[in-house]
């Protein structure tokens, strides 16, 4: 660029500077990198009848500049228009030395932040349950004014809606795990043991599991999601205030919602699983439909149906107090919304997981 | 004088539901214009229209001598940085301190050193009322006033010549209310901004607009100086000005005005 913002003419007893054009911000890098290099060696005269457009950040680099020459010299300031000295006056009424502090902390400091952080979203989790679970009990006192039409709305969401998501999961699992196993079973020649190896892992582990982390990412997420933005809109409190507890209106037909409908799907996911075993059985394999029902009511013993069952509300109950936990945990701005209801879900993947780990342990300690 | 923005039959309309029917209006360089209006009158709508937010049905704005039914990309990018919003909210980015907030176009479309970046910020945060220290905090430690006043220094980042403020002093108490339009009036004397402000506040009306519009029934009933507005006999504006507190309060105006000019 050949924009020129400074000429400089050294005078007999004076040094003369002319600013020139814009001294705005979008020009101040160029300036100063020139301005730095003038030394002077006499008084100054700054003169600014050349300046077509001053803004803040033109107007701080003349302060600065003004002040380092101002330690050696005089500075006579010519040549500003009046508008230009109101604002200079602006400005400089509103210079500070004042520091804004910085929110930068060291590694001690996150460290300690986070336990303290991870101890009390702890202790607010068990006063959490408690309250839940008080809920619960008065359910029994006033069964009347709980709020059936609520849960019935999360049964369809949760449930209904849920139906299609879940049978193309499971089914596509179904598929999978009996495609791979073929291979491998045909060698020994096994290959109609694929009906036990399949009947038994899809209804007493895969199906549950899948089921889970499907809802917890659908209803668990939402749960989170509405209770958070409920917080912030002060929907909550406006509830508090109003002798509404939300955890008997807001989370318990959520939780109690999901107990129910998450069986069902599991059962659901159950049929679907085994279908997508079946066809692959027939395509890889040859085993027809029949054969492969036949084989299915010998070696499938109703206990893995009903452990997979069993799991559900289990399950239900640790995402849908997750995510209602989670939703509740949503402070004032809208960031935390986002941040919960990640934290939601991945809790709640871990916690299904982690549970599912130790049924298995258990159960077969206790030979089940 | 010149006209910054000019608004030509526009019409906005959702489905079969219109807005606005051929709005007009011109508003000056340096003048501080309201626009007024019921709610529900599209008040909101027309500043997003200006702000490149929503595109009108049908119609013309120019803001700032450039045609937003079809500009380019580049013009549109050069007329943001010319021009500041403060919202009815604030929105202030949440995840980032006020400092921050401010320094956000500062560093994405400026090349200036960190030590004069610093030095601005903290010059904006003053210039709004505030205490160096407000800088470091995040939007959901500030309070309702403060919120304002923080938006305002991030929409005075960079030094624009047109600022819209959409509700002012809605939320902020009476005192503070009148402090922020002591501000907003020093900031259009001393640094020749344009300002355009969405208001209700009948106190803001009186003493900081210098003309303003009146929306209502799709159209601008009623434009120019109190005066001129008050001259309209549509039911919104007697509504809204020759009520009982309204009356005390322009009286009151008026006696002071002829003080003044005497």
């Amino acid at each position: 660029m050949n924009v020129t913002y400074l000429k400089i003419e050294q005078h007999q007893d004076f040094l003369k500077i002319n600013s020139i054009g814009d001294w705005t911000l979008y020009t101040e890098p160029t300036i100063e990198k020139i301005i730095r290099e003038i030394k002077p060696q006499t008084n100054i005269v700054w003169d600014f009848s050349k300046v077509t457009s001053f803004d803040s950040a033109g107007v701080l680099l003349f302060i600065k500049y003004l002040k380092k020459f101002q330690q050696n010299f005089e500075v006579k300031v010519t040549g500003y228009t009046e508008d230009q000295e109101r604002f200079y006056k602006l400005i400089k009424a509103h210079i500070t030395d004042e520091e804004i502090p910085s929110r930068d902390k060291n590694i001690l400091h996150r460290i300690g932040e986070e336990v303290t952080v991870k101890y009390q979203e702890f202790t607010a989790y068990l006063n959490f349950s408690g309250h839940v679970t008080l809920s619960f009990l008065r359910y029994f006192i006033n069964p009347r004014n709980f709020r059936y039409k609520e849960m019935m709305y999360h049964i369809h969401k949760s449930g209904l809606n849920a139906l299609l998501i879940v049978a193309l999961t499971s089914f596509l699992v179904g598929l999978v795990i009996s495609y791979q196993s073929a291979v491998q079973l045909a060698k020994f020649g096994a290959e109609i043991f694929i009906v036990d190896m399949a009947g038994i892992s899809i209804t007493r582990e895969l199906a549950p599991m899948i089921t889970a982390i499907v809802v917890a990412g659908r209803s668990g997420s939402a749960f989170t999601a509405q209770i958070g933005a409920m917080k912030i809109t002060e929907e909550i409190s406006a509830m508090r205030t109003m002798g509404f507890d939300p955890y008997y209106f807001l989370v318990l037909p959520r939780v109690l919602a999901l107990m129910i409908v998450l069986p069902l799907l599991i059962f659901f996911a159950d049929i679907i699983g085994i279908m997508g075993s079946m066809f692959a059985a027939k395509m890889e394999l040859n085993i027809s439909y029949t054969q492969f029902v036949t084989r299915l009511h010998e070696v499938l013993n109703a206990k893995h149906f009903w452990i997979g069952i069993i799991k559900g509300p289990i399950f239900a109950m640790l995402i849908a107090l997750i995510g209602c936990f989670r939703g509740l945990q949503v402070s004032d701005d809208t960031e935390s919304i986002g941040a919960q209801t990640t934290a939601s879900v991945v809790n709640s993947i871990f916690v299904v997981i982690a549970f599912d780990a130790l049924f298995s342990v258990l159960l077969t300690q206790w030979g089940i | 004088m010149m006209k910054v923005i000019e608004v030509r039959d526009v019409i906005t309309q959702f489905g079969s539901t219109v807005i606005h029917d051929k709005v007009s209006l011109d508003i000056k360089q340096g003048e501080i214009y309201g626009i007024l209006g019921e709610s529900g009158s599209g008040k909101s709508l027309l500043m997003k229209e200006m702000n490149m937010l929503l595109e009108p049905r049908s119609g013309e704005i120019t803001v700032l001598g450039y045609k937003l039914s079809n500009i380019t990309y580049r013009e549109a990018q050069s007329l943001r940085q010319q021009w500041g919003i403060l919202f009815q909210f604030g929105a202030l980015f949440s995840s980032l301190t006020v400092a921050e907030n401010i320094k956000l176009q500062l560093k994405e479309y400026a090349n200036i050193g960190p030590e004069m970046c610093e030095q601005l910020v903290k010059t904006k945060i003053s210039m709004v009322g505030l205490p160096a220290h407000t800088g470091a905090l995040y939007p959901s430690e500030l309070s309702g006033g403060m919120v304002k006043r923080a938006a305002l220094a991030r929409a005075l980042a960079m030094d624009p010549k047109l600022l819209f403020l959409d509700e002012p002093t809605s939320g902020l108490d009476p005192i503070g209310a009148r402090n922020f339009d002591k501000l907003i009036m020093e900031l259009r004397d001393l640094l020749g901004i344009t300002v355009v402000m969405i208001t209700h506040d009948l106190s803001s009306i009186y003493s900081i607009v210098d003309r303003f519009c009146v929306l209502a029934d799709k159209h601008v009933v009623a434009e120019g100086t109190l005066k001129n507005v008050l001259q309209s006999d549509h039911p919104f504006v007697e509504r809204f000005f020759k009520n009982e507190y309204a009356q005390k309060h322009y009286n009151k105006i008026i006696k002071k005005k002829k003080i003044e000019n005497v």
